[in-house]
This record gives structure tokens, C-alpha cells and sequence, in this order.
């Protein structure tokens, strides 16, 4: 604009910087450029300062750093021209965010702005506060917004009206204040301001419960009515889009009636038939009406039950998805899982087609239908559906096999009728996708192998089997050479044939020949070696002719480049010199069997509502999964290796994991609270399992009055040691503490201070974490409920960054207390938090909670959602 | 706390709204960017970034819509250009592609059969069409016709002004020859 700037115009530098053919040259156009404009910020020529701005937006949109221009949009926003302030705001918008300070300068300007007397000004005021007002500015600005909306041009009225959307987002004690200037917009003819009008109501619906209640009075009869007659206008070129009356408005209204209409019988009624009409009547060949119907469904799905519609939506949703536009096809997966809550039958109908959709090339549609299957499953379909996942597993995309494998194996894991399926499904996505599987899924399936008796010979040859053809899937092979250590016996003798089978000829040899060649192969990791390192030991005891062979090759082990691999090739090497006419197969006898209910807890990492485990006599050992606890429970470096049998060197295994824990639980501080510790130790005891019962408890308490130590008072303790009354004062977050202590004491009292008691819940659980929720109430106020989250990483990788967030429906106030930590160890490391909900609607309505969980694991960002639906009733 | 505060974010994510809009081209630049929720400069780069590399890399008869950090991308590709909008999961993903088009169309009828380079040169016009489209990330007018009025007004208020500016300068220039 200014005829003697010498600076170059937007379009030239637009142009250098397109002709640049480097990134290095870029940079350089650019650090020029940038160097004009600071000197020409300096020189303070207001004639430069629009010049100026439009270059470094560009430049802020290719990336760089712009942050020196802030101040010129302040200053065009405060010149008066029109041009100025339209660059101005526009660069405000572009340069800054509602998080810096430097937009707190324009308040001032803003409210000038609002008040000025061209139209156009106001209306760049209003859009600039609209999109990046903070909560300190829309404080500030609510009284002039809230004038506008009554505002003689609707130009101005809707802009109003978003910007108070805006407002009302920020800071929701100002809801009040817009539901009279919002009801009138309702009334509008302007299609404008009648979209922004329905758009500030929604908001302020979901925002107050005033507003709901006089919307829901005063609007919807008027709402309904607006539908009706966009509905049923005659063709209006201005707004028509592929044949309907514009659909931007419909799906607001349809939007804003599922509000009024959710909880509400009465208004539901009301809405019913122009919802049926906007459900038969709207055109779906072209997105547009689509859409709409798509919005349709899902007021239908919300607001009180009329089943006649539901029946007009699912058929809706039954059409999309087998619509041949893949759009279409994906909203429709996205709502039947919604429409599952209500009609599970209906959904099922449509199983073979969703099924197809797991299939689907794009992978948007794979995932939506996966999920689906998932909510789909149940035990009478589960073999059918198992079957077909799997066969798709065989051919799906390398890519998508991990997130497939995955929920098959939760599927399995679930709903398995029997063992011998189980299994049988385990093997066959071991052996299509076993490098996807995780850590705690191939344990879980050793566990269930220990367990099954007259499946170990069967097992240990379909293992046999499979490694012959996959024997590039890692934990396939660590599950085989597992089972051929344990099992080897059964293997070559044929032992427990089941009439499914056919006999096969294994020789000595040939399952040695599978260890060797686990344990030689380059890519096996240290685990799969340390594992078949254990198996041929044992081996060399089952198969005494061919010992020599197995030494030699355990011998060969000494020269690994994996020092623990070195250490334990010398130590079995001189177990099987030097006892070589002892008998000292104890030593490499079989695993005890696994406890199934200790594994899962373990697994888990958290602690059972019951106490099931101790009432079991039967000693059980949970170590046998993996290789090197093993080891060191075999206690290699003693002497006394023959007088050890297994069930003491579990005590000592024991004593070591009790010594660790001790140690740093009684090192933690204050801050850390120690119930938690004390539940890991209890955890441990009643895991490994003692004769009795009573001894159990006793140890038990010890731990816990030496744990407690930090944060409890000794009276607490010594009544706590006597365990005749558990219900003691101990503080509220001990919950988990509470319902052992329950299961141990002869008399399982729970009446305590703390009225009812509320069985703990598992919140939510994904294939890496597990969130749990004890909860307690303070006396005399029961609409308060304290909740304990502890969530437990499951998962073998650690969790930094941890942030978990929750969100109520309004009826609800939630409080956040920090995390105990933002870091969660691998297997099994736990940070708790407490919550505190209030409910206001105590004895009509339940607790009911999303959440969102974001951590960082192995440096990828992880994100989790969820909702939590299953709180115990009466909180 | 800053647990507070986070759950502020939170609720504020739940609303369903137009969290950004994003226009790059087939070849990765950044055509336009607009963020109606709060991001730092540096999360608004890894967005792009990440986003622009999932979009770029989608075979051509896909469904419109991405899964994407909780969130849903919604992206149609016009010529060499692809608009994408980013909202919540339980938005309506269909309603947003009518909008996304409902956007080229403006641009369209302004620039008579828009290309990218009219977007390149007149970014900010784009820009000041958006803004009379969207505010705090939703639907602002469901006319075409409108917008293009109310834009063509402002940039008559503009024009008007340079002529004056000029008609100055020349006064300038000629008292100063």
C-alpha cells in the first residue's frame, strides 16, 4: 500500500518461495524475508504492518516461527481503518491462541470493536472472540455479545449467537444469562441465525439444567413445528442441497430435540411423529439426506423408548450397511454399536454382513466392524464367529493382524465353552499371527495347558505340529518348546491319543531336533533361548540315550554372546556331569500346575473381590511361565540343589520377593499410600499359597501392620493384628484392604462407619491396562461418593506421561485429586488417584462416568477411551 | 490442579464441534490451517504432520473418515487439494463432509472454478470466506448466497479504502513533484 516502502509484495514473496527448489533454499528466501519484516516492525511505518502480516501468516503456515508479529496484529486491530482490522484479526486468529498472554492486550480493542458503528467491524469482533476467546475474555465480553444477538442485522445476530456458544464452553456459569436472548433466536426466520439460535440452545442444554428444563417447556412444540415445515418446504434454491431443504439446519434441530427429548417422556411423545416422517420421507440416495437420517437414528435411539421407531431406525441402519458407499457403510457400524444397548437381536441379524466388514479393504471399516463383532459375540455364536475371524487371519493385511489376533484371543478367552477348543484356537492364531501376540496372552495359555491333564499329550503334539510349519511365529515356538520340555514323554510315546487325533511318529530326536533348532536360530530372542535352554534340561532327563547330544548342545551355549545364557549353559552343563547316576530328576520333574486364579489375578495385577486362592490346599508355584525365575528357584549355585525339593525353594523365592517389596514399600514416603504396598505383599503371600489357611491370615496381617507403618496409628495396628475386628477406623482409601480383611476374619462384618459397603468394580480393561474403583462414602453425606482408582498397567512395556481425565453428565460433579505417580512400570505397576463424585440426582440415578486415558509407551502417544456404565447401584 | 484443568479439556472435547479444519495438498504443503480449539504451535505441526501422512497415504476408494487419537478426520480430496476436518466420535461424519463441500462450493463461486493456486496467492481470502462459514467451530450460515454477500461487502470496504489511500497519495505525490 505505501507507494515508498521498498519491501517486496506478498505476491513476489509467494512467488520466490514457490520457485525455490530446495528446502535449504526455502529457508533461506524465508530467514530474508523474515529479517525485512522485523526491520521494517521496527521502523513502526504503520504503512508496512498489512504487508507485513499477510507475509507472515504464510510464512506461519509453511511452519516457521512467527511469534515476533504478534504485536503488529494488535496494532492493526487498534488502527481505525476497515482493512487493517480485517488483516489484524485475521492474523490474531492464525498467530496466537486463547493460552498467550499477549491476547489479553486486545480485550480492550474487542470491546471497542463490539461496539462499533459499522456492522462489518462488529461482525469481525464477534468472530475473532468466537474462536479464540479464553475464559478470563469471555468473562469480560458476555454483556456486549449478549446485547448483540438481539442485534437489528442477522449478520450480526449469528455471529452473536456462536460466539456465545463459545463463551458458554468456557466459562457455563454464564449459561444463565443467554437462555432468554437464545430462546428468541428460536423463532427466526433467517436460516443463518435460526442454525447458530438451535446451536447456542443445544449448547446451553448440555451445559444447564435450567435451561433444559424451560427449552424443553417452552421450545419444543415450536422446534417440532420448525422441522415440520422445513421438511415439507417447497424447493428452495438457496437452500437445497441434493434435493433437500437445507440438511444443515435439519440435523441442528434433530440434534437439539434428542436433548429436550432424552429423560423426558412427555416431550419424546411429542417429537415421535416428525420423526417417523423425517425417517421414511428423507431421499438417501445422495449424502445429504443420509446425513440427516443418519442424525435421525440417532435422536430416535435417545430419547424414550418408542419401540415403533426403533424398529424404523435399526432398518434405517440395516439399509447403511449394506449401502455400497463405504461412508455410509461406516456411520452404520459406528451406530449399531450404539443400537446394540437396546436390540441386541436386531443387531445379530446382521452378523454375516458385519463379518464381511472385517474384511473390508479400508482399514476405517475394519477396525469400526472388529469392534462390533466383539460386542457381538455371546456363547451360543462364538465358535461360529471365532471360526471366521480366524480364517481371515490367515489372508488379512500384515497390518491389521495385531489388532485382530488381539480380540480373537480375547473372544476365546472369554466365551471358550471348553479347553480342548480353547486351545485349539490359541494354537491356530499362535500360529497365523503368533508374533502379535502378547506376553500375558501366551502365559495365560501355559496356565490353561497345566491345568488341562488329558490334554497335555494331545497339546504337546498339535505344538509339535505346528512349530514343523510356523516356526518363524516367536511365541508359537516358546509355547511349543515349553510344552516339548515339559511334555516330551507324551510326545514321542503318543500318550493320551484322543480320538480326534492321528497317531504320528516322533522320534527322540526330532523334539530335540525342534529345542536345537530354537536355541541355534539367530532371531529367536533371549527369552525364546533361555526357554529352550530349560527345556532341553529337562529333556535330558526324559530321553536318557540321547543325553549326550542335549549336553553337547547345552555345552555349545557356553560361547553365547548372552552372558545369562553363558551362566546357565555352564551351570546345567555341570548339573548333568556331575549327577549323572543320581537321581536327581526332581529337579527337572514336571511343573506343579499352575493356579488358573492366582495367574489372573497376577495378570491383572490387582487383587480379587474373594479370596478364593487360600481356601485351595494345593501348593502351587506361579513361576513356571517363564525361564528365569525358574532358574534361580533351582537355587544352581547351592550345594544342597538335592535336598531342595521345589515346595521350599518356593519359600525362599518368596522370602526374596517379600524382602524387595518390604524394602521399598517401608523406603517410600508419606506421599505414596501404603495400602497399595501392602495389598502387592498380600498378593504375593496368598499367590504362592501356605498349608493353611490360618497361618496365612496371621502373616498377612504383619505384612500389613509393618507396611502400614508409615500412615497409621498403632492402635489401628494393634487391632488390626489381633484380626478379630477388621472393620477398624482405618482410612477410606484402604477399600481394597477392607474386603481381604473381610475374607480372612472369622466373622465377615462390613458394617463399618461408613454405611453400605460397594463392591469394587474393574472400570474399564484393555489389552494393556486395567482400571479398578474401590469406593467409599463419608458419613453423613450420601450423595458424595469417594472412589479409589488404581489402574495397573498389564501391559510388558512402561507407561509415562500417564493422564487420566473423566467427564460426568451434568447431573454429576466430578473432583480430581492428583495421581499418586505418572509413570506406570511394566507388568503390573499401579498409580492411584482419587475421585470424587457427587451426585445429585442420589437414589434416582446412577454413577455413570467417560473417560480418557493418554500415556506414552515405548514413545508412542497412547490414548484410551471409554465409558463406564457398571458402577454399583445407590452411589 | 492441573487435574482440574484437564478435565476441563475434556469436557471441552466431548462437545461436539469442528476442532480444526486443515487444507494441504497432494503434495503435502499446508494450505490453510484453522484451530477452533486450543493447540501450541508445536502440537500443531506434529497434527499436520501426522495427519497429512496418514491422508496422503489412503488408497482412493476409501471410506471419508479417519480414526485418529480419539478423534475422527473427515477429508475429502477436490483436485489437488484435500480439506479435512477434524471432530469427536460422536459427531456426525456425514453432516461434516456436507460442510467441508459446502466450503468448496463458496470458494468456487468466488474465485470462478477455484484452483489451488487462487488458494496459494489469496490465502487470505479463503481465510475470510472460512470465518463466514464457521465460528468456534460451527456452522455459521447454510447459505451460499449469503456468504458471498457478506464477503463481497467487506471487500468493497476494503477496495473503497485503498482508492482513498491512493487518491491521498497521489495528492502526496503531486504537491511533493
Amino acid at each position: 500500500m505505501n507507494p515508498f516502502s521498498s519491501s517486496t509484495r506478498l505476491r513476489d514473496m509467494i512467488r520466490s518461495i514457490r520457485a525455490c527448489k530446495t528446502a535449504a533454499e526455502e529457508r533461506g528466501v524465508v530467514r530474508k524475508e523474515c529479517a525485512d519484516i522485523r526491520a521494517s516492525i521496527n521502523e513502526n511505518d504503520p504503512h508496512d504492518r498489512h504487508r507485513n502480516l499477510a507475509k507472515l501468516m504464510f510464512i506461519h503456515m509453511l511452519g516457521y516461527p512467527t511469534h515476533f508479529g504478534q504485536m503488529e496484529c494488535l496494532k492493526l486491530i487498534a488502527s481505525p481503518g476497515f482493512p487493517e482490522k480485517r488483516i489484524g484479526y485475521l492474523g490474531l486468529m492464525l498467530l496466537l491462541d486463547e493460552r498467550q498472554e499477549v491476547l489479553m492486550l486486545v480485550t480492550n480493542s474487542l470491546k471497542q470493536d463490539l461496539n462499533h458503528t459499522n456492522q462489518y467491524v462488529v461482525g469481525l469482533a464477534l468472530c475473532a472472540l468466537g474462536n479464540i476467546c479464553s475464559a478470563e475474555m469471555a468473562r469480560d465480553l458476555a454483556p456486549e455479545v449478549e446485547r448483540l444477538i438481539q442485534f437489528r442485522d442477522p449478520n450480526i445476530r449469528k455471529k452473536a449467537a456462536l460466539c456465545s456458544t463459545r463463551i458458554v464452553r468456557k466459562v457455563p456459569d454464564l449459561a444463565e444469562n443467554f437462555i432468554n436472548a437464545a430462546s428468541s433466536l428460536l423463532k427466526e426466520k433467517h436460516h443463518g441465525v435460526l442454525i447458530t439460535g438451535v446451536q447456542l440452545c443445544y449448547e446451553l442444554c448440555t451445559i444447564n439444567d435450567e435451561a433444559l428444563e424451560f427449552f424443553r417447556k417452552k421450545c419444543t412444540e415450536g422446534l417440532i413445528k420448525t422441522l415440520r415445515d422445513i421438511t415439507n418446504s417447497a424447493y428452495q434454491p438457496e437452500y437445497d442441497v441434493a434435493g433437500i431443504t437445507d440438511p444443515f439446519l435439519h440435523i441442528r434441530l434433530l440434534k437439539l430435540l434428542r436433548v429436550l427429548g432424552h429423560g423426558d417422556a412427555d416431550a419424546s411423545d411429542l417429537m415421535t411423529d416428525i420423526l417417523a416422517q423425517v425417517a421414511t420421507k428423507t431421499e438417501s440416495n445422495k449424502n445429504a439426506g443420509n446425513a440427516v437420517l443418519y442424525e435421525c437414528v440417532e435422536t430416535i435411539m435417545a430419547i424414550e423408548d418408542t419401540s415403533s421407531l426403533r424398529v424404523l431406525a435399526i432398518n434405517i441402519l440395516g439399509r447403511f450397511l449394506s449401502n455400497r458407499d463405504n461412508n455410509i457403510r461406516y456411520v452404520a457400524l459406528n451406530m449399531l454399536m450404539k443400537a446394540i444397548a437396546f436390540d441386541d437381536q436386531a443387531v445379530q441379524r446382521h452378523r454375516v454382513t458385519i463379518l464381511e466388514c472385517v474384511k473390508d479393504p479400508d482399514a476405517s471399516i475394519r477396525k469400526r466392524a472388529l469392534e462390533l463383532v466383539s460386542l457381538l459375540v455371546n456363547e451360543n455364536n462364538v465358535k461360529q464367529l471365532t471360526k471366521e475371524l480366524i480364517d481371515y487371519l490367515e489372508i488379512s493385511d500384515e497390518d491389521f493382524k495385531e489388532d485382530l489376533s488381539a480380540k480373537i484371543c480375547s473372544i476365546v478367552e472369554k466365551f471358550s465353552p471348553e479347553k480342548i477348543w480353547y486351545i485349539d484356537q490359541m494354537l491356530k492364531v499362535l500360529s497365523e499371527a503368533g508374533k502379535f501376540v502378547k506376553d500375558d496372552v501366551w502365559h495365560a495359555l501355559i496356565v490353561v495347558i497345566t491345568n488341562a491333564s488329558e490334554l497335555h499329550g494331545y497339546t504337546v503334539r498339535a505344538l509339535y505340529k505346528a512349530f514343523l510349519t510356523y516356526s518363524e511365529q516367536e511365541t508359537l515356538v516358546r509355547v511349543a518348546i515349553w510344552c516339548i520340555g515339559e511334555y516330551g514323554d507324551l510326545l514321542v510315546n503318543n500318550v493320551g491319543m484322543l480320538g480326534i487325533e492321528d497317531p504320528i511318529t516322533v522320534t527322540e530326536c526330532d523334539a530335540v531336533d525342534v529345542i536345537v533348532d530354537a536355541i541355534t536360530r539367530h532371531n529367536s530372542d533371549m527369552t525364546t533361548k533361555a526357554m529352550a535352554l530349560v527345556a532341553l534340561l529337562k529333556l535330558s532327563s526324559r530321553f536318557p540315550s540321547i543325553s549326550e547330544r542335549i549336553k553337547d548342545v547345552i555345552l555349545k551355549q557356553k560361547g553365547s554372546l548372552l552372558l545369562e545364557m553363558q551362566q546357565r549353559a555352564i551351570e546345567f552343563n555341570s548339573i548333568v556331569e556331575r549327577h549323572k547316576n543320581i537321581r536327581w530328576s526332581s529337579l527337572v520333574e514336571r511343573m506343579p500346575v499352575l493356579d488358573e486364579a492366582t495367574f489372573n489375578v497376577r495378570r491383572a495385577g490387582s487383587l480379587p473381590a474373594s479370596v478364593s486362592t487360600m481356601a485351595k490346599p494345593s501348593v502351587s508355584i506361579p513361576n513356571g511361565v517363564s525361564a528365569a525365575p525358574l532358574v534361580d528357584l533351582l537355587d544352581l549355585g547351592s550345594d544342597d540343589i538335592l535336598a531342595a525339593p521345589s515346595s521350599s525353594s518356593g519359600a525362599d523365592f518368596l522370602q526374596d520377593l517379600l524382602g524387595v517389596d518390604l524394602g521399598s514399600s517401608s523406603a517410600q514416603s508419606g506421599a505414596t499410600p501404603a495400602p497399595k504396598a501392602s495389598t502387592d505383599l498380600l498378593l504375593d503371600i496368598l499367590s504362592i499359597g501356605t498349608p493353611s489357611p490360618a497361618q496365612n491370615s496371621t502373616s498377612a496381617i504383619d505384612l500389613l501392620s509393618t507396611a502400614d507403618m508409615n500412615n497409621n496409628s498403632s492402635t489401628a495396628l494393634d487391632t488390626l493384628s489381633s484380626s478379630a475386628q477388621p472393620h477398624i477406623a482405618t482410612t477410606a482409601s484402604a477399600g481394597g484392604m477392607f474386603d481381604l480383611l473381610d475374607g480372612l476374619s472369622p466373622s465377615p462384618s462390613k458394617e463399618a462407619t461408613n454405611g453400605p459397603a460397594y463392591p469394587p468394580i474393574v472400570a474399564y480393561e484393555s489389552s494393556s491396562l486395567k482400571i479398578e474403583f474401590t469406593f467409599s462414602k463419608p458419613s453423613g453425606n450420601p450423595q458424595t461418593t469417594n472412589v479409589e482408582a488404581t489402574f495397573i498397567n498389564i501391559s510388558p512395556n512402561t507407561f509415562t506421561d500417564f493422564v487420566f481425565q473423566a467427564a460426568v453428565p451434568k447431573f454429576l460433579q466430578l473432583h480430581l485429586d492428583p495421581a499418586s505417580s505418572n509413570t506406570l512400570p511394566a507388568n503390573g505397576g499401579k498409580v492411584t488417584q482419587n475421585l470424587r463424585v457427587t451426585n445429585s440426582q442420589h437414589g434416582k440415578k446412577s454413577l455413570v462416568m467417560r473417560m480418557r486415558i493418554g500415556y506414552k509407551m515405548n514413545g508412542k502417544d497412547v490414548l484410551e477411551e471409554g465409558q463406564i456404565n457398571n458402577f454399583p447401584r445407590g452411589l | 490442579g492441573t487435574d482440574d484443568h484437564s478435565s476441563d479439556l475434556f469436557w471441552e472435547s466431548r462437545i461436539n464441534m469442528i476442532h480444526f479444519v486443515l487444507l494441504v495438498s497432494r503434495q503435502g504443503k499446508v494450505r490453510l490451517t484453522k484451530w477452533y480449539s486450543p493447540y501450541t504451535q508445536k502440537e500443531r505441526s506434529k497434527v499436520i504432520r501426522e495427519l497429512s501422512g496418514v491422508i496422503l497415504n489412503r488408497g482412493p476408494k476409501l471410506c471419508n473418515f479417519i480414526e485418529w487419537r480419539g478423534y475422527k478426520v473427515v477429508y475429502k480430496r477436490y483436485a489437488s487439494l484435500y480439506f479435512c476436518m477434524c471432530i469427536d466420535e460422536a459427531d456426525n461424519e456425514l453432516e461434516v463432509l456436507e460442510i467441508i463441500h459446502h466450503y468448496v462450493e463458496i470458494l468456487d463461486r468466488y474465485f470462478g472454478s477455484v484452483c489451488e493456486l487462487d488458494l496459494i496467492f489469496n490465502f487470505h481470502k479463503a481465510y475470510y470466506i472460512l470465518d463466514e462459514l464457521l465460528i468456534a467451530g460451527e456452522l455459521q450460515e447454510s447459505s451460499k448466497k449469503t456468504v458471498a454477500r457478506i464477503i463481497s461487502a467487506q471487500d468493497q470496504l476494503v477496495e473503497a479504502a485503498k482508492e482513498e489511500a491512493s487518491s491521498i497519495s497521489n495528492i502526496i505525490a503531486q504537491a511533493t513533484k
